[in-house]
């Protein structure tokens, strides 16, 4: 028997040594587990169903319920402009984009805690389940949008004074897309600091609760005086939400600087995500 | 020949550290890092002491689960890891199946690995069979493909066709894991990681799990195959790994592993009474216990059905050693009796001893269920305590086919095994 003290790639199939790379981002076999992605999102989606009474209900009940809220609270008594939209489609277009947003982060962050028994007992490439997070959540978010497009056609035929840019909705896509990859990173962070600092998990859905307020949900940007707008070049979440608006209804939008920073925001993040995760992956079920 | 090793492991050691990963919390790890930067001792650091140094393998905060762990499987061999409790074995497998990373060393596999770490990871209570069966295999590695080709085998390998579309909360426990056991074993991997599956189904699935796992052996796969039950290891590898304290033992043919299993097993975790706490006035003294089959070869597990005799040495330690009572008392761990053995009960009288003497007690036929039990021992001389060992060591028995029937009472029904037999006749 030779007695290497370094494995020939070659020769085997897998190499199992200890993890020196920063990066290892092995999206081969994620693919190859791509099944996989499909089994845990059709799990989600039907064990919802079975184990709620009012089942999808709740995509529509939620979503309405907080738009209403937020019309009395910031449309009737705070008086909070909504950049001449209808305070109700207003209110509704950014809680859409936020829920999801917010569930592809909670989600995320609880990835290892929520799967330690199957992390503890069979290697799959973890990726995985972020990934089937996030398009789960994609399912919720399409039901909602479907809500929020029948809400408008309901103001555009009670004759309001409202544009609906019909030719724009595809690009929606690609917001959510934008989302979707800044929920995963935040989420990813969160998930690799918590299996090492447990009291992050609380801090989560407060943080995520104070982050909606500085990102404008309840408010256009177009209210925010100059002199504070500069903060929002650092919320990735402003490009977004002003954007979905501005596509669908024609509102005013967002200059392209804060674009930009979002955008390289958001890749930090999930760069960041990505390497902080697959670097905890490995060893998270010693201490989880 | 070196395409033929399928599985090379080079010098794998696996060390987790102790109390710091415990910390768990951010406001700790921050007391820490302020209590070294201002030139302080950690105030959450590990309290060392004797402790830590007491044990080889712990080296301040150090634990080595795996220390230096060579070896090479060849293409449809089939080894039997086999150790002591925490000697390292599932560890390995942990390593081996990507679960966790090792600490240095590597190791190469060629072709697919699937594991047997524990049947049924990932059932979802709320789908029916069919879902489960596609979502287990997917995490096991199958694509649907795959699984849809051999749906129907795995139904019929489980014997559960008629459930096949009924939520698994609504399955027993015994065709859960006859379902989970078939869906791995019809992944088809070159290298298959098995850890103590056996130790659930009833006997007659067992030995079809057994046999479905000869078959993977000798169709050129290869299997690793981690257990407590010898008479499993022996029927079905031909090669043996035995682990102790993190280190490879011995690494050969399966009879020898064994046997050097039981030599290890026998020497230093055979019964030790050197720490039983005891009571009595100590005029005699149980110095040593052990168990043997019928022939009077030791045994370290006892087996249901079993022939088992139990071996207790007293010596004298006063000149008037009179009108002796020796009982032996099982107990569950929770310290509920089960069986008493004692020589007033069994009509053994001795009157006098003045030298060393061996109490035989033969329990023809054992009726213990498999599981772990704890031993006290009694002597009295003159009707006063002489010697009392309460919980005085534990020892395990395994379940087996008792009635011959390849059945045995159901998990819960019976903490005991009787002799009985049916009729039934016209009135």
């Amino acid at each position: 028997m030779s007695s290497e003290s370094s494995p020939k790639a070659k020769e085997w199939d897998v190499v199992i040594a200890p993890r020196v790379k920063a990066v290892d981002l092995d999206l081969r076999s994620v693919w190859r587990y791509r099944d996989l992605i499909w089994m845990f999102f059709k799990r989600d989606f039907i064990t919802f169903y079975k184990q709620t009474i009012l089942g999808p209900l709740w995509y529509l009940i939620q979503p309405t319920l907080t738009a209403l809220t937020y019309f009395v609270i910031f449309g009737k008594i705070a008086n909070i402009s909504t950049d001449g939209l209808p305070p109700f489609v207003f209110y509704m277009s950014g809680i859409v984009l936020w829920t999801y947003f917010a569930a592809c982060l909670t989600n995320n962050a609880e990835v290892f805690s929520k799967n330690a028994q199957l992390f503890g007992k069979v290697y799959f490439p973890r990726l995985v389940v972020p990934i089937s997070v996030v398009m789960s959540g994609m399912v919720a978010f399409a039901i909602q949008f479907a809500l929020l497009l029948v809400v408008t056609i309901g103001f555009l035929l009670a004759g309001t004074e409202l544009r609906l840019l019909w030719m724009a909705l595809p690009l929606v896509l690609l917001l959510v897309l934008y989302v979707a990859c800044l929920g995963i990173g935040v989420g990813l962070v969160v998930s690799a600091l918590t299996v090492r600092f447990r009291d992050l998990a609380f801090a989560t859905g407060f943080v995520t609760q104070l982050w909606m307020f500085a990102s404008p949900v309840v408010y256009p940007y177009s209210q925010i005086p100059e002199k504070y707008r500069v903060f929002f070049h650092f919320n990735p979440m402003t490009a977004p939400i002003e954007s979905l608006r501005a596509l669908m209804f024609g509102t005013d939008g967002i200059s392209i600087s804060i674009w930009l920073s979002n955008i390289i925001i958001t890749l930090v993040l999930l760069i960041l995500g990505l390497v902080l995760f697959t670097r905890a992956e490995s060893n998270a079920m010693d201490t989880v | 020949m070196a395409s033929d090793v399928v599985i090379r492991a080079q010098q794998i050691s696996k060390h987790y550290r102790l109390g710091v990963i415990n910390h768990g919390t951010l406001y700790r790890d921050l007391q820490s890092w302020w209590a070294k930067a201002r030139g302080n001792p950690d105030p959450n650091a590990a309290l060392g002491g004797a402790w830590s140094h007491s044990h080889s393998r712990v080296e301040g905060d150090l634990f080595r689960a795996l220390e230096d762990v060579s070896f090479e499987v060849r293409r449809g061999e089939i080894l039997g890891v086999i150790g002591g409790n925490g000697a390292g074995k599932s560890t390995l497998l942990k390593v081996l199946s990507r679960i966790t990373a090792p600490t240095g060393g590597w190791i190469g596999l060629s072709g697919r690995v699937a594991s047997l770490l524990e049947v049924g990871t990932g059932f979802h209570p709320e789908l029916t069979g069919r879902e489960n069966v596609y979502l287990n295999g997917a995490i096991l590695g199958m694509s649907r493909r795959e699984i849809s080709q051999k749906f129907d085998e795995i139904v019929d390998f489980a014997e559960i066709s008629q459930f096949i579309d009924t939520p698994v909360k609504r399955y027993s426990s015994g065709m859960y894991v006859r379902l989970a056991f078939s869906v791995a074993a019809h992944l088809e991997s070159e290298i298959l990681l098995v850890d103590e599956v056996l130790a659930v189904g009833d006997i007659s699935f067992q030995r079809k799990c057994l046999g479905k796992m000869e078959d993977i052996g000798s169709s050129g796969r290869t299997i690793l195959f981690v257990s407590h039950n010898m008479a499993a290891v022996e029927n079905l590898c031909s090669k043996a790994l035995v682990l102790t304290d993190g280190r490879v033992d011995f690494h050969g043919e399966v009879k020898e592993g064994i046997q050097h299993y039981h030599a290890y097993f026998g020497e230093s975790e055979g019964i030790n009474l050197a720490n039983a706490a005891r009571t009595g006035d100590g005029r005699a003294r149980i110095a040593d216990v052990w168990f043997s089959d019928t022939e009077g070869n030791r045994l370290p597990i006892l087996k249901s059905g079993q022939g088992v005799q139990l071996h207790i040495c007293v010596d004298p330690l006063a000149e008037n050693c009179r009108n002796l009572i020796l009982a032996a008392g099982v107990t569950t761990l929770r310290g509920e009796g089960v069986l008493h053995l004692s020589t007033e009960t069994g009509g053994l009288v001795v009157q006098h001893f003045d030298a060393r003497r061996v109490f035989t007690c033969t329990l023809p036929r054992l009726t213990l269920r498999g599981g772990y039990y704890s031993m006290n021992l009694f002597l009295s001389s003159n009707g006063v305590v002489a010697d009392w060992l309460q919980d005085a060591f534990r020892f395990q028995v395994e379940d087996a086919d008792f009635y011959g029937t390849g059945k045995l009472p159901p998990e819960g029904y019976s903490t005991f095994l009787a002799d009985f037999s049916w009729a039934v006749a016209k009135e």
